[in-house]
């Protein structure tokens, strides 16, 4: 599981031995974040997110264990007991907006974290299976922000709730039953916002296991790292305690002061005033946009506007819109490149960051109104995201000349030093 | 007394070379399998709407009070209905377009009843993706043909409420309906 020159878990204490010898959780510990891990020695920050990713769910999970303490699901009272909870109870609105931004914050991460994967070709091979459960990750954390953003029972929880599982009622026969029986009823009501709690306590834990397979299948291969060149000596690692303890430590810290300064100072930034009005079912908002995480696939799936032969544009839009989740599962197929870091390929870089602008203005017209220009936008915009991944990539994957590979972590880390400093390039010294 | 010697490659159609263990083995699976499915169709159907929420199913309406050209906007099954008494002029608009240029082709009489061509009943749930449309209530913007107008993604309905433009793959729902007087409609 892990490198050879793996430091061994060998407690002192006696009761530690006598714990060890009965359960052994303490070496899994040490094993898996400890000392005993080795991990390449030139991860950059990018390498941050994983943790602070982790340090999101279980803010989630803390504040929402506690809003549900005060929380009654209840079409009735759900709306006055959120207010309740922000006016009320001591330090209620803390917990409130904690949990409200905590999901965007755990969005921006993990964003952030599989920008990184995307970049330094974390999802190549031997790492298949890391790429795959990150994103059941991701739609598990679409499918728990979605239900609890339903919650409050607000203009906006409402009218999503209804918008999203009209979705479902694109599919052609069993659509409209499928719809109904998501609902419990005709439209939301009191039986979808009760199983819409019910799920959204469950999965978050749901995520946390599957969390714990994408670290096991992480730690086969050990961690990926800027170079993409593998690990070939105990020269290129370092112990994850307390190298990168200390170095994902600092990351913590920046991410609390943003954490602290939206929170405190903007708490209401990225919600809708819409959602401060109660769910009233015979008066749509003007405008319906989701959270600002959706927005992409929003844009996506308002891009469809005409018929396609015998395909509704409803159902085209539906499609379009899971097809740019689903394909990111063909990912370590669809880019062949045997090189995985960005950084020695010139050309997917330039790709790559064009995709980054596309994917950008994709949420800018996701979250405008269905109007021209962004419907023509979102069009061009969604057409492009589709023919990066099945017609770029695996092009560049054929034609593109990378750059040469260093031959270890340890020999481009000691070339950049040596540059840093003037001197030659260090000669490998084994 | 299975006789394993026979029973290599003959199947289960086999007959008498058909091992028992096999058998019992099918038999005892399949058996499980059915088990299972008669525990998840309750877990399933516990979601489907509840009686109570279908007992809610009906809905009677008087329409007394709407004048020509004027709407209202009830609940059917805990969703928007608009009860709209059409103009003279509104129903010569309606009956002016060709259907068969129309997206979901159908006729102002196909969608109301016979002799009582003026009241529009439809459902207030646009076929894009549910949202209310406007044109219901006094003054509100009733789109580019007359009828209504959803503000969510901009799709217009003419004045027998059929899909003229934008997303919308249908006409907004005419639901079940009869006259129980000449002033008073039964919905569903």
């Amino acid at each position: 599981m892990s490198f050879p020159w793996a430091e061994h878990y060998t407690p002192k204490h006696p009761v530690m031995q006598w714990v060890d010898e009965k359960l052994p959780l303490p070496r899994l510990v040490y094993n898996a974040i400890g000392a005993g891990y080795p991990v390449p020695r030139n991860l950059n920050y990018f390498w941050n997110f994983g943790v602070l990713a982790g340090l999101a769910l279980v803010i989630q999970i803390v504040t929402g264990v506690i809003m549900a303490m005060h929380y009654g699901a209840n079409d009735l009272v759900a709306f006055s007991t959120v207010e309740q909870t922000m006016r009320d109870v001591n330090a209620g609105w803390l917990m409130r907006y904690a949990h409200a931004n905590g999901a965007s914050f755990f969005f921006i991460v993990v964003y952030l974290h599989i920008f990184r994967g995307l970049y330094f070709g974390s999802y190549k091979a031997p790492r298949e299976m890391v790429w795959l459960l990150g994103l059941v990750i991701f739609l598990l954390m679409m499918a728990t922000a979605f239900m609890g953003y339903v919650l409050p029972w607000g203009q906006m929880s409402y009218w999503g709730a209804k918008v999203i599982t009209g979705l479902f009622g694109a599919i052609p026969v069993v659509g409209e039953p499928i719809q109904t029986w998501l609902l419990g009823g005709f439209a939301p009501g009191n039986a979808s916002l009760n199983r819409f709690f019910s799920l959204h306590f469950l999965l978050p834990f749901v995520i946390a296991g599957v969390i714990i397979l994408h670290i096991w299948a992480l730690h086969i291969p050990g961690s990926s790292n800027p170079t993409g060149v593998e690990v070939k000596g105990p020269q290129d690692t370092v112990p994850f305690h307390p190298y990168y303890t200390a170095k994902d430590g600092f990351g913590v810290g920046v991410f609390l002061i943003l954490f602290a300064i939206m929170l405190f100072f903007a708490p209401n930034y990225l919600g809708h005033p819409d959602n401060y009005i109660e769910a009233n079912p015979l008066s749509t908002p003007a405008h319906i946009v989701p959270e600002w995480y959706f927005w992409p696939f929003y844009a996506i799936l308002r891009a469809f506007t005409v018929d396609f032969f015998f395909v509704p544009a409803k159902l085209l839009g539906v499609l379009a819109m899971f097809a740019s989740i689903l394909l990111l599962f063909f990912l370590p197929w669809l880019d062949t490149s045997p090189v995985r870091s960005g950084s020695y390929r010139p050309t997917f870089r330039k790709f790559f960051w064009i995709l980054i602008l596309d994917v950008l203005v994709l949420g800018y017209c996701g979250g405008a109104p269905a109007e021209e220009p962004y419907v023509m936008i979102s069009q061009v915009f969604a057409g492009y995201y589709f023919a990066h991944f099945l017609i770029i990539l695996p092009l560049i994957a054929r034609f593109e000349k990378p750059l040469p590979l260093p031959n270890s972590i340890t020999d481009a880390v000691l070339a950049k030093y040596a540059k840093a400093d003037g001197e030659p390039a260090a000669v490998p010294a084994e | 007394m299975a006789s394993v010697e026979h029973s290599d490659g003959q199947g289960l159609s086999g007959g008498e070379g058909v091992r028992r263990r096999d058998f019992i083995n099918i038999a005892a699976v399949s058996f499980a399998g059915v088990g299972a499915v008669a525990v998840v169709l309750p877990l399933i159907d516990q979601m489907n709407p509840s009686a109570d929420v279908l007992a809610l199913a009906s809905t009677e309406v008087d329409l007394s009070a709407i004048q020509p050209g004027q709407a209202i906007k009830t609940t059917f099954r805990s969703q928007p209905l608009f009860v709209r008494q059409l103009t003279p002029k509104e129903i010569a608009e309606a009956d002016k377009v060709d259907p068969s240029t129309l997206r979901d082709p159908q006729t102002l009489e196909e969608r109301t009843v016979d002799g009582k061509k003026q009241w529009l009943i439809t459902m207030g749930v646009c076929t894009h993706l549910g949202c209310v449309p406007l044109g219901a209530g006094e003054g509100e913007n009733r789109g580019e043909f007359g009828g209504y107008f959803c503000p969510c993604h901009g799709s217009s309905y003419d004045t027998a409420a059929r899909i003229r433009k934008g997303p919308a793959p249908k006409n907004l729902e005419v639901p079940k309906f009869s006259f129980t007087s000449d002033t008073a409609i039964l919905v569903g």
